[in-house]
């Protein structure tokens, strides 16, 4: 089977542009992203369809018919990408309201370590053995941080 | 073409139906449960049929719009496809009602969710889907549809927290799908066709790299969705934040129908791969290091999702065996932790609504004060542990038999992280039980809670941060509370319900176990499937038929029903 060339480069420089912006810390470049990526992966079905032919349709013309199968599957990709595109448009936007920049945001995790390790803490189910007070089997934290917990946007913030 | 052959399709066009009408009458709020309960029971009713007619007359096949297998689409519904089926429509029916009731406790009977149940059964039609689908396309389409619905579902409201979680969810759920979309077309270009059964012909024909290298891509998708290490790290972080039953739903299924992709097409498409000390160290990785974040939280929730990425370590390990039992084993595994784990974070909802917050340095004397809840929350958490007699120790002891009888070093490697796991996951349990139920509350809680520290995670309520839940959070003197909010029986309830189907996993694990065994039986042996697909329906016309079917196809039907005779 021979392969076009043409199509597998226009492939390889989408995904390859998509998977940078993708990589991006803000939500809309990552959209713009996966929508570049997932045009690349649609040149990937025509590429994955082998030769082209004809229309496929049944019982016009002879020759060899081009595969039907990978167009509608390629179809069927690019209503599902539209349809994400436009709700992560929707998130991007919704973020941008709430924080004033699409950015996409850390971790809670590695926000409340990060934290904890600027005020030099440990995490709260750390058993501290030179503590005064022993703790009992239930490991309680007295005496942890007061500050090193993330504060969450609190509820009247929420429109 | 009878009724029953049709009945295929109702697992998946009913809950759709059912969310167009639920958009359709939005605006009442009857009517929206009404249907969506009526749809969810009509399908559990569905399931019940599909798996009796697959366990007694084998796979039940249709192809959708009457186009042969080859080139349409077909959906499927063998053993694995209806337990599975049947598992996750009960527990979807479950939360669902979980969530009528919450809804109306927090927003009164009149107040319609408008897009929470129209939401809620495209969900359950997506995992329906995937479960069902007979090509990689179509469960493509079924990851998509779930997926789509998940958006919404774990962004409802548009709270802060919500949308940071969500976003980072909604990244690596579109990157997985773009792997998806790669591995199909790769594995279209390399093979010419989409259909699991063609697949499973046509794929010992490929040279072996090639071969593998289409399997890492679709284990590396599946492994993203399934939320096994390394590619779990965006479930912890994105499930907690969202409101109960959504969390719920969420764990119980949505990396369940990862892990139904791996058994279906490593046993169908790719039974003698090569890669299966890659996928034994992936699930000993994936069991160890998810229950070790477990340890380290101290928010139930939390702790809930990492036990959830540690045990889909379990599944993985009976998938990686790849002998019938293992298959078995991680087919009752499966079934009992979509229970198990979705039965604890309704009661995670509970415990939340209960005391307004589940973070353990918060939560205190909740035995006293809800002995139910105790009791609710205890025989689910020493069931996910695996304390014999309950269904994960019988789990866990079909597949550590699994791991015994492969033999070598590796397989007993996971044998032993599979016990210092399920060890170590009554540690977290119990740490969660001791912590919030039996110690004593009320000691520093004046000097601990300084009024400005808010939750580590806001959630909880469907919409967001103004429900009863979070409105009540701020307020320490437990015994007023404990007059003012008693356990909400509308969400006691379904919680108990499927609190008793774990039960009822244990009572009945002998035949369950037979079940699955058959069910493994059947993947094991590939072409029993091959055949109720591609040769389906028996009495094929070809002078009626649209298109012709491939020589090769008509070679093998022949061939196998000539062997069957």
């Amino acid at each position: 089977m021979s392969t076009n060339l043409t199509l597998i480069i226009v492939a390889g420089v989408l995904v390859g542009s998509g998977v940078t912006l993708i990589l991006e810390r803000s939500l809309t470049r990552i959209l713009v992203g996966f929508v570049l990526a997932g045009n690349g992966l649609n040149t990937m079905f025509l590429v994955a369809a082998g030769a082209s032919g004809r229309a496929p349709i049944l019982g016009q013309g002879d020759g060899p018919m081009s595969d039907p199968l990978p167009q509608a599957m390629v179809l069927t990709a690019i209503v599902i990408t539209l349809g994400t595109t436009a709700f992560g448009l929707a998130l991007a936007y919704r973020s941008w309201q709430l924080t004033g920049t699409d950015d996409v945001q850390d971790d809670l995790e590695d926000d409340l370590i990060r934290r904890r390790a600027l005020h030099d803490d440990v995490s709260s189910t750390y058993e501290d053995q030179d503590a005064t007070q022993l703790p009992d089997e239930e490991g309680f934290d007295e005496g942890g941080f007061d500050d090193g917990r993330v504060r969450d946007t609190p509820a009247e913030e929420d429109a | 073409m009878t009724f029953f052959d049709q009945l295929v399709l109702f697992p998946v066009i009913l809950p759709l139906l059912g969310a167009g009408l639920c958009l359709a009458l939005g605006q009442s709020a009857v009517a929206q449960r009404t249907i969506s309960i009526v749809v969810l029971l009509a399908v559990v009713a569905t399931s019940v049929v599909l798996l009796y007619r697959a366990d007694t007359y084998g796979p039940q096949v249709l192809n959708v719009g009457g186009w042969p297998a080859e080139i349409g689409i077909s959906l499927v519904a063998d053993r694995l496809s209806a337990l599975l089926l049947i598992t996750s429509t009960f527990v979807t029916l479950c939360v669902l009602l979980y969530s009528v009731g919450q809804g109306i406790v927090e927003f009164g009977r009149e107040t319609p969710l408008s897009v929470f149940f129209p939401t809620f059964l495209v969900l359950s039609a997506g995992v329906s889907c995937a479960f069902l689908a007979g090509d990689l396309f179509n469960l493509f389409v079924g990851f998509e549809v779930l997926l789509a619905a998940s958006f919404v579902l774990i962004t409802l409201g548009g709270t802060h927290a919500r949308v940071r979680s969500g976003t980072i969810y909604i990244i690596v759920a579109l990157a997985s799908s773009a792997l998806f979309l790669l591995a199909l077309a790769s594995v279209y270009a390399a093979t010419g066709t989409v259909n699991l059964a063609q697949l499973a012909q046509r794929m010992p024909q490929l040279p072996t790299e090639t071969a593998t290298v289409l399997q890492l891509l679709l284990l590396v998708t599946f492994g993203v969705k399934a939320a096994v290490f390394p590619l779990s790290a965006w479930l912890p972080d994105s499930y907690p934040t969202a409101p109960a039953p959504v969390t719920a739903v969420f764990a119980g299924l949505l990396t369940k129908v990862g892990i139904y992709a791996m058994i279906r097409t490593n046993s169908l498409v790719f039974p003698a791969h090569e890669i299966r000390s890659l996928l034994l160290w992936a699930s000993i990785l994936t069991m160890i290091i998810g229950i070790m974040g477990a340890i380290a939280q101290s928010d139930i929730k939390r702790i809930l999702s990492f036990t959830l990425v540690s045990h889909i370590g379990y599944m993985l390990f009976g998938i990686a065996l790849n002998s019938q039992l293992g298959f078995s084993g991680a087919i009752f595994y499966t079934i009992h932790h979509i229970t198990v784990q979705t039965t604890l974070f309704l009661i995670a909802g509970l415990i939340e609504y209960r005391a307004g917050t589940t973070n353990l340095d918060r939560v205190g004397g909740l035995a006293r004060r809800t002995p139910i809840l105790a009791v609710l929350f205890f025989v689910p958490a020493m069931n996910l542990a695996g304390i014999p007699p309950f269904s994960g120790f019988i789990g866990k002891l079909a597949l550590l038999e699994g791991g015994v009888a492969a033999g070598d070093w590796l397989a007993l490697l996971g044998v032993a992280s599979g016990v210092v796991t399920s060890l170590l996951t009554l540690y977290a349990m119990a740490k969660v039980w001791s912590r919030a139920f039996w110690q004593p509350f009320g000691e520093y809680e004046s000097e601990d809670i300084s009024d400005d520290e808010t939750q580590l995670v806001v959630g909880g309520s469907l919409h967001g941060a103004s429900g009863v839940s979070t409105s009540t959070k701020k307020e320490s003197n437990w015994d007023q509370l404990a007059e003012e909010q008693r356990l909400p029986m509308r969400m006691a309830l379904p919680t108990l319900l499927l609190a008793s189907a774990t039960v009822a996993l244990t009572v009945f694990a002998g035949p369950l176990i037979a079940l699955t065994d058959r069910a493994a039986a059947e993947i094991t042996d590939p072409n029993r499937y091959v055949h109720a697909v591609l040769c389906n329906p028996r009495n094929w016309d070809e002078s009626e038929a649209i298109l012709p079917r491939s020589k090769e196809t008509v070679h093998f039907c022949e061939q196998f029903e000539g062997v069957a005779k």
